[in-house]
């Protein structure tokens, strides 16, 4: 089965990944004008990867990431305003104020975070597709990974469950190629992360991440297998970075040129020259499109930081289940 | 009553528990088609299945994982570790996933698990086969910590850690597995948090828990010989802890002895020796004293090991000094 995005499909994720350069940018400005600490990680340059795969789901699927998850949160459904009031510590936080950057969380929309420690989602995502199994529901479990998770051994060992046990894993390794400062090709033996699919005989593929037509016509029949077969899949989507790993992150060990490489190839710059051509939408139009995404991430911002902290008496809370 | 070996009780909490709750199922190394590494799964793949009984690969991290985002999703997982030797491996997935998942959330997310199996020194396994986890797992908020020495108990307790919404971290044995004790005809629960009086006692407080509860038990009845009467309080359940059991009996004898097969440094008795000391200062005619491992990593050699292990003597000795009659 092939997928072929419409044009007005293709103006509605603009409009997200406009959302989502807009509501980083803010991010960063906020951390650097010390609204708050903490670590933090964005997500500029990789918006077609959430959006050209989130845009496929459903809201009974879950979502799993790692410690760069603020844009795949609000595209699984949390409101940016919650998504911002968790970042400045607020109470209004989608975790109360209590998980920060790296901790975003959602029950109601199963989003299960937001994890700080490198890799060890996988397993948790395979504990999610389990249940969807064990309970015979047709869903999914999305488990984002890093290039350099890929060299977890939680990720091997959740891979061997998922594919032993057939459990409906979508992989999805978020290849900005930098593991930090490093490389993935200074610590990595296999020349394309999506090979190590082949230790698990698990269907696996590679696609081009800078396009968000390309990540959603690639994906489409993969997800609509998965909910079929229940079995897992590797997909590795490369794209780049703009900034550093984290908001410290100078990125001094790689060169201008090769981020000027990437940047031609802009998700955004991309989607709206095939916006464009197609004579569906004009210059203005998109002009007032980027004017109201940037209300409303103002309007988002304005939100979590008009909201209150969160008690003290919070500290000492939700330890456990009482 | 009826008498049952402690890996009995232990099959037949899971076999009940998974009897009435069709979300609990139980995963772990051996535990299916071989019956368990320790027969306590004995008989639970022919009544319950292979979907709910199920052999693992030997992934401890991978499979405490799964069991903790399973547990996320509505099921209720016991994840049984062959010891929990090889249960550090999933480390990470206990102390950062499932100790920490409601609290990061913002109260969001339970994690009703389990994770069981025999912990501590057996017989001539050697340094890496004989390890302790509960100073470093009791140390984790968000962990319930549970550890037991009759099948009485075993089997109340193990009910109520499947029962309960949080993650329960159960301390067995393999040197209990074959121990027999008397277990009541039908239901019953012992609740998390409350110690148990082993043995009752003027003299000098006991505190113990787990295995060398027995050698603990062993050594009141030689010191009854030597005209001091002790008082064994197993404390059953580490966090939460019973403190008052504790210092309820501390107020009676005046002196405590903690009795643990831990190293020294950094332990669950040194934290109960800091309540004690706090809460019952004016109580007691003698500084707490401690029973512990030596601070060495267990050898192999029977002898040698024997040496730097808690022994009745050493309990014995201890209670002595305590009373002032050495």
């Amino acid at each position: 089965m092939s997928v072929k995005i419409s044009e007005e499909k293709l103006f509605s994720f603009y409009e997200e990944m406009l959302f989502y350069r807009r509501f980083e940018e803010r991010v960063l400005r906020a951390y650097t004008q010390r609204m708050f600490a903490g670590f933090c990680h964005v997500h500029i340059g990789q918006e077609a990867v959430c959006v050209g795969i989130q845009g496929l789901l459903e809201a009974h699927d879950y979502v799993l990431s790692g410690y760069r998850s603020h844009t795949q949160a609000i595209a699984k459904g949390l409101s940016a305003a919650s998504v911002f009031g968790e970042l400045l510590g607020k109470a209004t936080g989608c975790s109360k104020g209590k998980g920060g950057s790296m901790h975003m969380f959602s029950e109601e929309h199963r989003f299960l975070g937001g994890n700080g420690i490198v890799g060890a989602q996988a397993p948790l995502a395979v504990g999610a597709a389990f249940s969807l199994k064990y309970k015979k529901q047709k869903n999914i479990s999305v488990c984002y990974l890093g290039d350099a998770a890929m060299n977890q051994g939680a990720v091997f060992e959740a891979m061997n469950m998922a594919a032993v046990w057939c459990l409906p894993v979508l992989f999805v390794i978020e290849n900005n190629q930098y593991g930090m400062g490093t490389h993935i090709k200074r610590v990595t033996s296999v020349d394309s992360l999506a090979k190590r699919a082949l230790a698990f005989d698990m269907e696996h593929s590679s696609v081009d991440g800078m396009s968000v037509v390309s990540v959603y016509e690639h994906c489409a029949p993969i997800v609509e297998k998965m909910k079929k077969t229940g079995a897992p899949y590797l997909l590795e989507v490369n794209t780049y970075r703009y900034k550093g790993h984290s908001v410290s992150d100078p990125g001094l060990y790689r060169s201008k040129e090769e981020l000027e490489s990437y940047q031609a190839r802009d998700p955004l710059i991309q989607a709206e020259t095939i916006l464009l051509q197609s004579k569906k939408f004009t210059k203005n139009q998109l002009e007032e499109l980027n004017q109201k995404v940037k209300e409303k991430v103002k309007k988002a911002e304005e939100e979590a930081l008009s909201a209150p902290f969160p008690e003290k008496e919070e500290a000492f809370k939700d330890v456990f289940v009482s | 009553m009826a008498l049952l070996t402690m890996r009995e009780a232990l099959g037949e909490a899971m076999a009940e528990e998974m009897r009435r709750d069709s979300s609990i199922f139980l995963m772990g190394e051996e535990v299916a088609e071989y019956d368990g590494a320790y027969k306590v799964s004995k008989g639970l793949l022919k009544e319950f299945g292979s979907s709910r009984v199920i052999d693992s690969p030997i992934s401890e991290g991978g499979f405490a994982g799964l069991g903790i985002g399973a547990a996320m999703t509505g099921l209720r997982p016991i994840i049984e570790m062959m010891t929990w030797n090889f249960g550090i491996q999933a480390f990470d997935q206990i102390i950062n996933n499932a100790a920490k998942m409601r609290y990061m959330s913002g109260g969001q997310f339970k994690v009703p698990i389990v994770f069981r199996g025999p912990n501590g020194a057996a017989h001539m396994l050697a340094a890496q086969h004989s390890q302790n986890v509960d100073p470093l797992l009791a140390n984790i908020p968000g962990l319930k910590v549970v550890s037991v020495s009759t099948p009485y108990d075993a089997k109340g307790l193990l009910k109520s850690s499947i029962r309960d919404d949080n993650p329960v971290i159960f301390l067995e044995s393999e040197m209990l597995y074959a121990l027999k004790g008397e277990v009541p005809e039908g239901e019953y629960l012992i609740p998390l948090g409350e110690a148990d009086k082993k043995k009752e006692g003027q003299d000098v407080t006991l505190v113990t828990w787990g295995k060398i509860t027995h050698k603990a038990l062993q050594a009141a009845d030689e010191c009854e010989k030597l005209g001091i009467s002790v008082e064994v309080i197993d404390l059953r359940t580490l966090r939460p802890l019973d403190e008052e059991a504790i210092f309820r009996s501390v107020r009676k004898t005046n002196r405590c002895v903690v009795v643990e097969e831990n190293w020294p440094f950094a332990s669950v008795g040194t934290h109960i020796a800091d309540r004690v000391q706090r809460e019952c200062f004016d109580d007691l005619d003698a500084p707490v004293i401690r029973v512990s491992q030596e601070d060495v990593p267990v050898p192999y050699a029977e002898n040698l090991e024997e040496e730097v292990l808690p022994s009745v003597e050493k309990i014995v000795r201890a209670i002595q000094t305590v009373s002032y009659r050495i």
